[in-house]
């Protein structure tokens, strides 16, 4: 192997870890020290290439370095001792994995003669991560450190990405060893497929032609994959309809006339019935899972051919049997279908295609995401809505998982990719303000609005401190319904309004909790006050400020297709069961 | 339909939890599981057998792929192949059951590898289906003991499984 980077003399290992990142050009590497990786924090002192992020949770670690990742492109790298900053690292890594999210996590870990001890903390990393990485590695031979960082770094970028773990013991990392880093890796049991099969790409365009109520459907793939702009061209050129999944938001522009809105559990009207009703469904970059497609059964009563292009094989066919499998990047199977399509002399169906977009446009006049705007409490809708108005529709947008991520995937326009930045697979609340950290340090100057609930944000909420000493001029915009609103929307459907301690009692004053971090503090009661108040924090361009919006308590998500039934079968917000009059008070 | 699987994987530690953790996270069947290492060294080889819809076995080879230490793999029942599996069963050897199990052997082409006063241990190679049938012709009340290698399989003529 040819190697870049190498030393004349030894090195520890530890040294070599920090060389392995210079190499690999890590900007940031979010962390936590202890016993298990001294060795590297005290190699990592003396070097200034990358800044450490000190954060206060290794969760957030792993989450910060997951954000930055899906804002870059780039691999997000996170580093944790053993045991319990190994184990407390663990929900980060499943998050990333679910989402397919290149990150590789550092972890130290007993020295070797004493794995298997019960050692202080001494936890199996290894075995612990192993369902939810893309791989994982213990490296036993200081010799190793070099080849195995390289292999991680690339293997968590390429194919479908993923997280990968280097778990390292403390020994290792004062060993001696020359430091060489390979230019390249070969490994003959993993080679990620690049090009999709041509005949297959050719056979997908002429049933895309030849369709007369066509729909595509882009997922997450699509923006990871840096394929947006291949995708709009394609779109551009057909005339067809797009949605996207939340995962997939911002890899076709939303405010698009082409595009139907979001489908799935929480997807527009127009989007599901399209999705339903269509004849030849091209997905890029998606999966079928039950919160986009809803009960699988109910979803292929409907006939209709379906083209699926995915690097990820295991993902064709797991849930729905699709006819015209492309496994390849998507980038390079829009590019090469854009290229056939522009040397085609067939038309799609003008005809066909005019009577489904006044189909289409019928279902858009039912007017799905409508709510009450003339409330006098503030509608949390109406808080995304101002939000988009006064970033422009430029900001990063993280949120944390509930109402209000849902709120803010309908409400929130994106148009370019990698600006919705939220945990879809894992729905792990805690995710919005770590998020938010690794974003704004990944595009210091941009505008950065963490979305969340009172629940959520409490599950990370000492990453303030972290914020301070960064100074990272992040917007926390908190939806406060004194509810874990989506449990509570789920008791009122599904279990006759039982609140089962989904009910926020003893919240904290969150302007004072802000101010104490050093932050500035707002709360917003009225929803005239809504649009000056966020003008307000976000003239602060270098402020933290925390944005306590005290919403409508009983406010739900609309439109909704219940778990388990057909995303045709949906439950709109004009529904006698959702009226909110027929509820019980809240607490 | 029951499935045999051959893969070759990187002798790693771990590699063989990476495929059985598989098996039981995504909720899939295991017959048996062998591993063991090859004339090279730095390869071991793997013989699954499992069962399921196609559906279900195109996803486990999916799965299987996508583990990123197996380096080959094939589905045996894609084409012609065989299949070994060893067995040994210590049965009673009391009275009539003294004649009785030595021609039982016998019919089945099984070796008594082992006498003592009251047993004798069998030791039999066939496919699954086989040791199966042995045990079935058995008098259930003689088996003492039984232990199984798990299914070994190989593809006929030139279909070879080689990096
Ligand atoms: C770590 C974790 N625990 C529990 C859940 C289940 N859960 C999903 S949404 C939700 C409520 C979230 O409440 P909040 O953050 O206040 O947001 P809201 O729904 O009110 O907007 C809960 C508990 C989860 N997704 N993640």
């Amino acid at each position: 192997m040819e190697s870049t980077g190498s030393t004349t003399g030894a090195i520890s290992g530890a040294e070599i870890v920090i060389r392995c990142l210079h190499e690999e050009k890590v900007k940031f590497v979010f962390g936590y020290p202890g016993g298990a990786v001294l060795h590297i924090y005290d190699a990592l002192f003396k070097q200034n290439k990358f800044k450490h992020i000190l954060v206060r949770h290794e969760q957030a670690a792993v989450h910060a370095a997951d954000a930055y990742a899906r804002a870059t492109g780039d691999v997000g790298v996170a580093l944790v001792t053993s045991g319990p900053g190994a184990t407390n690292a663990v929900t980060g890594i499943a998050t990333a994995y679910m989402d397919s999210i290149p990150i590789v996590v550092i972890s130290g870990q007993v020295p070797s003669y004493a794995i298997g001890e019960d050692a202080f903390q001494e936890v199996d990393m290894v075995g612990i991560t192993r369902p939810c990485v893309k791989h994982n590695f213990l490296v036993k031979d200081v010799k190793d450190i070099a080849s195995t960082i390289k292999k991680a770094f690339y293997i968590a970028a390429s194919g479908r990405p993923g997280p990968v773990v280097v778990d390292i013991p403390k020994d290792i990392t004062a060993h001696l060893a020359n430091f060489e880093y390979p230019n390249s890796v070969e490994m003959r049991s993993y080679n990620p497929v690049a090009k999709g099969h041509s005949g297959q790409i050719k056979k997908a365009l002429k049933l895309l032609l030849e369709a007369k109520r066509p729909m595509i459907y882009s997922g997450g793939g699509t923006v990871l994959g840096d394929a947006s702009a291949h995708l709009i061209k394609l779109a551009h050129k057909l005339g067809y309809p797009v949605t996207n999944t939340l995962m997939g938001l911002g890899g076709f522009p939303a405010t698009d006339k082409q595009f139907v809105g979001m489908l799935g559990m929480h997807g527009t009207y127009e989007a599901n019935m399209a999705m339903q009703d269509c004849d030849v469904l091209l997905a890029v970059g998606a999966r079928f899972d039950d919160r986009v497609i809803g009960n699988p059964t109910h979803f292929l009563s409907q006939k209709r051919t379906i083209i699926h292009i995915d690097v990820d094989p295991s993902s064709i066919s797991k849930r729905v049997k699709v006819d015209v499998p492309i496994v390849g990047q998507v980038q390079s199977v829009l590019g090469e279908m854009n290229e056939l399509l522009d040397a085609e002399t067939k038309k799609p169906d003008a005809a066909a295609l005019k009577a489904w977009w006044a189909t289409i446009d019928g279902w858009r006049g039912k007017d799905s995401l409508a709510y009450d705007r003339s409330s006098s409490i503030i509608k949390p809708q109406f808080v995304i809505e101002k939000l988009y108005e006064v970033t422009k529709g430029n900001a990063y947008v993280t949120s944390d998982v509930g109402q209000h991520q849902m709120w803010a995937a309908q409400y929130y326009k994106f148009d370019k990719p990698r600006r919705w930045i939220n945990s879809g697979g894992l729905g792990t609340m805690g995710v919005g303000l770590p998020y938010a950290m690794g974003c704004q340090l990944a595009d210091p100057k941009a505008q950065v609005a963490c979305v969340t609930g009172e629940g959520s944000i409490q599950m990370n909420i000492q990453e303030l401190s972290t914020c301070k000493q960064f100074h990272l001029p992040i917007k926390v915009i908190m939806l406060n319904n004194r509810y874990l609103g989506m449990v509570r929307q789920w008791q009122e459907f599904f279990y006759e309004n039982r609140y089962a301690e989904s009910y926020m009692d003893s919240l904290p004053d969150f302007v004072k909790l802000a101010e104490s971090y050093g932050h500035v503090g707002m709360q917003i009661t009225k929803p005239g006050d809504v649009e000056s108040a966020l003008k307000e924090a976000f003239a602060m361009k270098d402020r933290f400020v925390f944005m306590d919006f005290i919403t409508d308590q009983k406010e739900n998500v609309f439109p909704m297709v219940p778990n388990g039934k057909g995303i045709s079968e949906m439950i709109m917000g004009d529904d006698p069961k959702s009226k909110t009059a027929e509820r019980p008070e809240l607490a | 339909m029951k499935h045999i699987i051959s893969l070759l994987m990187e002798n790693e530690a771990g590699a063989l939890s990476r495929v059985a953790g598989l098996f039981s996270a995504r909720g899939y069947n295991i017959e048996s599981l062998t591993v063991a290492p090859t004339e090279d060294a730095t390869l071991s080889r793997m013989t699954i057998v499992t069962s399921g819809s196609d559906e279900v076995i195109e996803q486990i080879v999916k799965q299987l792929n996508k583990l990123v230490d197996v380096v080959k793999m094939l589905d045996l029942n894609d084409g012609r192949f065989i299949e070994r599996e060893l067995m040994l069963v210590k049965v009673k050897a009391t009275g009539a059951y003294r004649e009785e199990m030595k021609r039982m052997a016998d019919v089945f082409r099984g070796r008594i590898i082992d006498v003592a006063d009251g047993s004798y241990t069998v030791e039999l190679t066939g496919s699954g289906a086989k040791l199966d049938a042995f045990l079935e012709a058995l008098d259930n009340s003689a088996i003492m003991e039984t232990v199984r290698t798990g299914a070994s399989g190989i593809g006929r003529g030139d279909r070879i499984l080689k990096v």
